[in-house]
């Protein structure tokens, strides 16, 4: 009897699924389908660039089709509904899929109808998003037409899609705004609802000092209640109000609304499942990976991939019935552009947080936590990798677990005093 | 961890207050761990906490205040006006739980 594995989403998670269990599963016994609503497949990295002219969106885009590879059906279309108890996926134009496992792998994605104000007259006027691609875009054409005056960079609330892209966009637009001797007559504020610029303790001191360095204001712990568009302020539910010419805010993020609609989902429409397997913790058929689970860790494209090297082997064994024997970390790195043609490297996990040190790759170690040409380079480099390499789901020569070799570590344990 | 005595209750605590072993609280020492940071609980604060503690043997992880707000009808500006300045550090404080960590 054939079964049927269906993945929602062709995405950086769901195309790296297909691929690697394809290889793995016999065609003959295993039917593989993958569903997404359209066959644009953008490299979501590259979208940090648009708005500095340098990247142009046609470089961050290719047909989902190109990736996916022979022997899984790709099927264009938008989710209504799953039925976890029929096993059963129906499409808005009322195809049905019927699967015996499900992957949900549909991501986030920015919502800004979410945020009181912040779609009024002012949207893509003074306020804008860089993390879609027409957003980018926009945002492009605003800071061309920048004058200076107040350019605010702002967070809605955790979890966001790439956690340090908001830091990197402020440096690139520092040295952006320097470039184009309009950094005097800028006021750059960092509105964030933590307590610091980044979550973990030293990377936060670290980064925090980097905002400080290039005279960014930060204001932590805002959780905005509303954005007073007229006014051109966002007002915090304890009443601080922060005014801005230019507002570059990354809106709430969520999981798709099927995943609500099918009761699948946390407040977020995020999907709850064990954080080492990724399987649901209400459905014995269902995992979620990438951006689309509530796992504890970033999310990430290093996420999504080191997560599907332990899911593809787990995913073996559950559907041979027996027990998942590996386990994953939470393991993410992320290169952190500063501006200037330099960069930061972090590598961290569910349990140790982004230290410094050397980070052993075959071509030559990388320095974690230090502005570096290399890791700046190692940032550029990575789109190639990721189209002809990660995609595909050929061996990329890096553990998926995190390993400690050339970290610091701090002589006392790092704590949360700082934040 | 360090153990410290809190009106009479030996607590394991981290570096800045926060229980490590959610097992050692009880409704009494909510209002020991309250009146430390400024606050006299009121049945709204318990109804909150009581959420808090559900939640978090359900589910193994602080909830966010967004969670909070859902799951106990209570408005995000009003969690503010309980648990001012940082609602949802102070909440898991009182809580006897691990401060919520914003995901990495």
């Amino acid at each position: 009897m054939t079964h049927r594995l269906v993945v929602l989403g062709a995405g950086t998670a769901g195309t790296m699924v297909v691929n690697r269990l394809r290889r793995r599963l016999d065609p003959l016994e295993w039917d593989i389908t993958v569903v997404d609503r359209d066959d644009a497949h953008p490299y979501q990295p590259g979208f940090l660039f648009l708005p500095f002219g340098r990247l142009r969106a046609r470089d961050l885009v290719r047909s989902r089709h190109a990736f996916v590879t022979d022997g899984v059906e790709l099927v264009l279309g938008e989710v209504d509904r799953v039925d976890p108890d029929g096993r059963t996926v129906t499409l808005t134009d009322g195809r049905r899929l019927g699967y015996d496992y499900l992957v949900i792998a549909t991501g986030a994605s920015p919502r800004p109808d979410q945020t009181p104000g912040m779609l009024g007259p002012q949207w893509r006027r003074s306020i804008f998003d860089f993390y879609t691609l027409d957003g980018a875009q926009a945002l492009a054409d605003a800071l061309v037409a920048f004058p200076g005056g107040r350019l605010v960079v702002h967070i809605v609330e955790t979890p966001i899609k790439c956690p340090v892209a908001p830091l990197e966009f402020t440096f690139l637009v520092d040295d952006w705004l320097r470039r184009r001797g309009l950094r005097e007559r800028t006021e750059l504020v960092y509105v964030t609802p933590l307590s610091g610029a980044f979550t973990q303790p030293i990377a936060s001191d670290r980064l925090g000092s980097m905002l400080a360095e290039r005279s960014v204001t930060v204001e932590t712990d805002f959780l905005v209640e509303r954005v007073d568009a007229d006014a051109r302020t966002l007002v915090s539910y304890d009443e601080r109000e922060v005014p801005f010419d230019l507002l570059v805010t990354v809106p709430l993020h969520m999981g798709a609304d099927y995943v609500g609609r099918s009761g699948l989902g946390d407040e977020l429409n995020f999907v709850p499942v064990d954080r080492h397997t990724q399987l649901s913790t209400a459905h014995r058929d269902v995992f979620a990976l990438g951006d689309a689970s509530d796992i504890p860790a970033s999310k990430a494209g290093s996420v999504a991939h080191f997560s599907v090297d332990v899911f593809v082997d787990n995913f073996l064994e559950h559907v041979a019935g027996r027990p998942m024997t590996r386990a994953f970390d939470g393991h993410a790195n992320c290169f952190v552009e500063s501006g200037a043609g330099r960069g930061l490297l972090i590598d961290f996990n569910y349990d140790t947080e982004p230290l410094p040190g050397r980070y052993p790759l075959p071509v030559g170690p990388l320095s974690l936590l230090k502005e570096t040409r290399a890791n700046h380079l190692g940032k550029l480099a990575f789109r190639w990798l990721y189209w002809n390499v990660l995609l595909p789901g050929r061996p990329m020569p890096l553990p998926s677990h995190m390993s400690m070799v050339g970290k610091s570590v701090p002589a006392t344990p790092a704590t949360a005093a700082t934040r | 961890m360090p153990v410290t005595t809190l009106d009479g209750h030996a607590v394991h605590v981290d570096a800045e207050g926060f229980l490590t072993d959610p097992a050692e609280w009880d409704e009494s020492l909510a209002d020991v761990l309250a009146e430390r940071i400024g606050l006299t609980l009121t049945d709204e604060h318990r109804a909150v906490l009581r959420f808090l503690r559900a939640d978090f043997t359900a589910r193994g992880e602080t909830p966010t205040l967004r969670r909070a707000s859902l799951g106990t009808g209570i408005p995000v500006k009003a969690l503010f006006g309980l648990f001012p300045q940082k609602p949802a550090k102070k909440m898991a404080y009182v809580a006897g739980l691990p401060k919520p960590h914003g995901c990495v």
